[in-house]
Order: structure tokens, then C-alpha cells, then sequence
């Protein structure tokens, strides 16, 4: 079967005013079909930046990205992926309706089926009473489920997620992993999700891959042995084998020595 | 899914804006009127007093007398000043827009309009008005529908042009993300973010539209108009009148002021 993501011998360097600046070098990784990755690591490590060459957001220096076995630019094309970013960046001008329908208008379908797919996104994020409210009206973490909402218009089968929860307050962020948890066990999609939160990063995923800066590179890959993602709840969040995890990951990103958090990662 | 519409309940946000708004609205209102009537009514009481030649400063009652006797003319004086200043209003937003569009395409043609517009900008109206008057003939009004256009390009231009620049590029990836077609982005993300700026523009060029097309008026050209009939009155000697045509003026100010700013309030309120 293929992959969803195969990275290959990935560098990524960025002319600056100062000289030459590497996000990234030598990446090799791959996500499954329905597998869901965090990247993690502290500020500078390149994980926003890998995130946005698998979206061909950014092109690589070099080696190569493929999403389900095309190259990636051909993969935007197709529409092969929803994101959403830190930012929710709705469209203040429209309704939560009319922004989770963007993507399906630009690229032609409209009318009664739309709107049906639309109804049926809302019911998914739980927003049923408020699709024809306006962004400001609503919370940052509704504003957020729009956001997901939008990117699960087109039925993606790989949802690309840049600090989603980043900006929202501990309680909605729980509150909001789980419902992501849900989302993509409903969806079946695979989810690479950017993360500078730890125990995010482990109650989320089947794999996290730690990274490390200057340059940018993979530092491990940690595989989570908390059963699937699709039967987690909030009682993993007090289990022992959530706690051995998150210690696994806290040592993998200080190179197996357990040594205090560096900056840029929280312990959240 | 209870858990779901609970938190979606309470986390919106209870819409006490419109409450707000009511004590705030009567206030400003009210306010504004206590002055002008308060300053009125001085007027008034000044210049009965007879400390004041009556020629220098007319009373508030004198004036009165005048709008009601010389009302139709007020109206036919008032309309042919709007419609100069309405067209050259038009004229010059249209203008200003596409100008600013074509500068957002390429950062050239930006390089080349910047230097012009800045030139446009501090062109006198006095200086341009009678050349425009002898360019198009006595009996034309092109000559000052030409001038309240060009006063009313540069704010125009000026605001489109940095609204055109505004798009978040979180939007932009947005719709990089979405493959969209660069009339895609323009028509969703970037003339929508635009548009806010561009009524800031319009309801600035509108008040410069009025008064240029009023003292275009001063310069030659068929009669009728309110600035033409100001100059009339007060070189009659008519300084009542003069001044009744002055309030007309205002009016006509405020009215194209009010309906640029509503328009601006309608396209900025979800921004």
C-alpha cells in the first residue's frame, strides 16, 4: 500500500540577510495511510517548515516529497489534503457555513450538494445551532473546529496540522484533542500535527518524531504503545503508560539524557 | 455529543454589543445638537445686539429668511453642484481602483504612478480651474466634474493601494493550499480585504469632491451652481444670502459625508 507521506533525503535552506540559514537536513520519513504523526521539538527545529514542504507550501533545497505516491506539488493540486494552521484564519467576511464551503466552492461543486456536506462538517465539529454565525462571534476553539471543519471539506485522506491548539486555553485544548482523536477515527485519515506540547504530542499520535535544531533534523522516532488512537479518551491522560511515554519523548528530545525541558518545549 | 453542545454554548461569546450601542448613540447625539443650537442662539444674541455690523456677521435669523425665500434656487443650485461633484466622485473612485490594481500587479507600473499620484495630489484647484474652464468652454460643467475627479483620485487610489497590500498570509497559504487560480485569490482574499480601505478612501474623496466641484464654481463657467451663486451674493452685497448658500453648501457636504460613511460602516463591519 502506499504511503501517505514519504519523505526522501530532504534539505531545506533559506537565503537570509546573514547567510545561508538550514531548516533542514537529510529527512527521511514516512506516514502510513490512517496513521497519525507528531512532529515535535523546540523553536527553530524545522517542524512548521516540514509540515509546509509536504503541503508544497515551500519546495525542498532537495531530495524529494511524495503524498500517495505523487510528488507534492501534484498532490496540492489534486487536493489530496486538508491543513489547518495555528491561526484559524477564517474568512471574517463569512459565516461558518460559507467559510467551511470555500474550498468546495473554488474547485466547482456547488449548490444542494455542498450544502449538504457542509450541514454534515458542522454536525461533525459539533457547531449544529451556529453555521450561520461570523467568526467574531465565536471562541477561539470554535473558531479552530471551523478551521478543521473547512479542512475535512473535500474528504482528505491526510489532514496536515500546524499547532492547531497552539493559541487556545489547557481546558479547550483537551477538550479539542479528543474531539480530534474522534474526528480522525471517524475520517480514517492519516494526520501529520506540529506540536511544541508533549503530552499533545503522545495522547495524539502512534508515532512521534522528535526533532532537534540547528539544523533542522529527525532526532527519533518514538512509537506510542497506548493502543490505537481511535480508543483513547481523557482517563489515558492519568495512566501510567501515558506518563512512560511522555518520559520516553522528554528523553529523546534531550538525546537520552533525562535533563530539564530546553526552551521552545513545554511540559504541558 | 452533549459534552460537545455544552461547551459550544457556553463558550459563545453573549452579544452585548447592540446594548452598548444604545446609551452610546443617544449620547452622541444629543451632544453635537446642545453645541449647535448653544452656538446658534450666541449668534443670535450677538449679532442682534448691534455690536456686530450687520454686513460682517448676519444673524441666524436673517440667514433663515433667506434659505426659506430663496428655497427652489437652493435646490436647483444644490443639485447641479452634487451632480458635478457626484460625477467627479465616481469618475475619480473608478479611476483610483483600477489604477491601484494595475499598481498591485506589477511593482513597476507602482514605481511609475507613485510620482504622478504625489504630483496630482498637490495640484491647486484655483490654479487648474480656469485652465479647465477655457479648455472646455464657457457652457460646460466637464471642466469641474474634471477637477472633483481629480481630488477625489488621490485618496482613493492611495487607500486601494494599501488595502490591495493588507492580505494575511495565513489567507494566502490558505489558498495556495487550495490550488486556486490567481482570479480566485483576488476575487475571495485580496479585493475583499481591499474593500474596507477603499470606502476609507471614498468617503475622504467625498467631502473633496463637493468642495472642489463648489470652488471650481468661482472660476468661470455657466452659473447656477452654489459656489457661483455665493460669489454672486456677496459681490451684491447679498451677504445674508451668501451665507444661506454657504449653509446649502454644508448640507450638500454633510449628505455625500453621511452616505460614504454608511457605505464604509457596511463594508468594514466584518473585516
Amino acid at each position: 500500500m502506499t504511503d501517505a507521506v514519504t519523505v526522501t533525503a530532504v534539505d531545506k535552506v533559506f537565503e537570509a540577510a546573514a547567510g545561508q540559514v538550514v531548516a533542514l537536513s537529510g529527512i527521511d520519513l514516512a506516514v502510513e495511510p490512517g496513521e497519525f504523526v507528531s512532529l515535535i521539538g523546540p523553536s527553530g527545529c524545522g517542524k512548521s517548515t516540514l509540515l509546509r514542504l509536504i503541503a508544497d507550501l515551500d519546495t525542498p533545497t532537495s531530495g524529494s516529497v511524495e503524498v500517495f505516491g505523487t510528488s507534492a506539488h501534484q498532490a496540492r493540486v489534486d487536493q489530496k489534503y486538508g491543513i489547518a494552521f495555528q491561526q484559524a484564519g477564517l474568512l471574517p467576511w463569512r459565516s461558518v457555513a460559507a467559510n467551511i464551503a470555500l474550498p468546495l466552492e473554488l474547485h466547482g461543486s456547488g449548490g444542494a450538494a455542498t450544502r449538504e456536506r457542509v450541514r454534515e462538517l458542522i454536525a461533525l465539529v459539533g457547531l449544529d445551532d451556529f453555521g450561520d454565525r461570523y467568526p467574531d462571534e465565536l471562541s477561539g476553539g470554535m473558531q479552530q473546529r471551523v478551521a478543521i471543519a473547512r479542512a475535512l471539506a473535500k474528504k482528505p485522506d491526510l489532514l496536515l496540522m500546524d499547532e492547531p491548539f497552539g493559541a487556545l486555553d489547557e481546558m479547550t485544548r483537551e477538550y479539542m484533542q479528543t474531539e480530534l482523536l474522534r474526528i480522525s477515527a471517524d475520517t480514517g485519515a492519516a494526520v501529520v500535527f506540529v506540536t511544541h506540547s508533549i503530552p499533545e504530542a503522545v495522547y495524539l499520535s502512534d508515532r512521534v518524531v522528535v526533532m532537534s535544531p540547528r539544523p533542522g533534523r529527525i532526532e527519533a522516532v518514538v512509537p506510542m504503545a497506548l493502543g490505537s488512537t481511535a480508543s483513547r479518551a481523557d482517563d489515558l491522560r492519568e495512566d501510567g503508560a501515558f506518563f512512560e511515554m511522555i518520559t520516553a519523548v522528554r528523553e529523546a528530545l534531550h538525546g537520552g539524557a533525562p535533563a530539564p525541558g530546553p526552551r521552545g518545549v513545554d511540559n504541558r | 455529543m452533549s459534552a460537545a453542545t455544552t461547551t459550544a454554548t457556553a463558550a459563545a461569546p453573549a452579544p452585548t454589543r447592540s446594548r452598548a450601542w444604545g446609551s452610546g448613540g443617544t449620547a452622541r447625539v444629543v451632544a453635537p445638537i446642545v453645541l449647535g443650537v448653544s452656538v446658534v442662539v450666541i449668534w443670535q444674541l450677538v449679532a442682534g445686539s448691534g455690536l456686530v455690523e450687520a454686513y460682517l456677521l448676519p444673524s441666524p435669523a436673517a440667514i433663515g429668511a433667506e434659505i426659506v425665500e430663496f428655497w427652489p434656487s437652493m435646490v436647483s443650485a444644490g443639485g447641479i453642484t452634487g451632480l458635478n461633484a457626484l460625477v467627479g466622485l465616481v469618475a475619480g473612485s473608478l479611476i483610483g481602483i483600477v489604477a491601484a490594481l494595475l499598481a498591485s500587479t506589477r511593482r513597476s507600473i507602482d514605481g511609475m504612478l507613485a510620482p504622478i499620484v504625489a504630483a496630482l495630489a498637490v495640484i491647486p484647484i484655483v490654479a487648474l480651474a480656469p485652465v479647465l474652464n477655457t479648455m472646455f468652454g464657457a457652457d460646460s460643467q466637464t471642466g469641474r466634474q474634471l477637477i472633483a475627479a481629480l481630488a477625489a483620485f488621490v485618496p482613493v487610489f492611495l487607500n486601494t493601494a494599501r488595502g490591495l497590500r493588507q492580505t494575511q498570509p495565513v489567507h494566502r497559504d490558505l489558498m495556495r493550499s487550495y490550488a486556486a487560480s490567481n482570479v480566485q485569490i483576488m476575487r475571495t482574499i485580496t479585493l475583499r480585504t481591499a474593500a474596507p480601505f477603499t470606502f476609507t478612501g471614498i468617503r475622504l474623496a467625498s467631502s473633496l469632491a463637493v468642495i472642489s466641484a463648489l470652488v471650481a464654481e468661482y472660476f468661470g463657467g455657466p452659473r447656477g451652481g452654489l459656489g457661483s451663486l455665493i460669489s454672486t451674493s456677496a459681490a451684491t452685497s447679498a451677504y445674508p444670502r451668501a451665507w444661506a448658500y454657504v449653509v446649502a453648501a454644508i448640507i450638500l457636504g454633510l449628505a455625500f459625508s453621511l452616505v460614504t460613511s454608511g457605505l464604509e460602516r457596511l463594508v468594514s463591519r466584518r473585516r
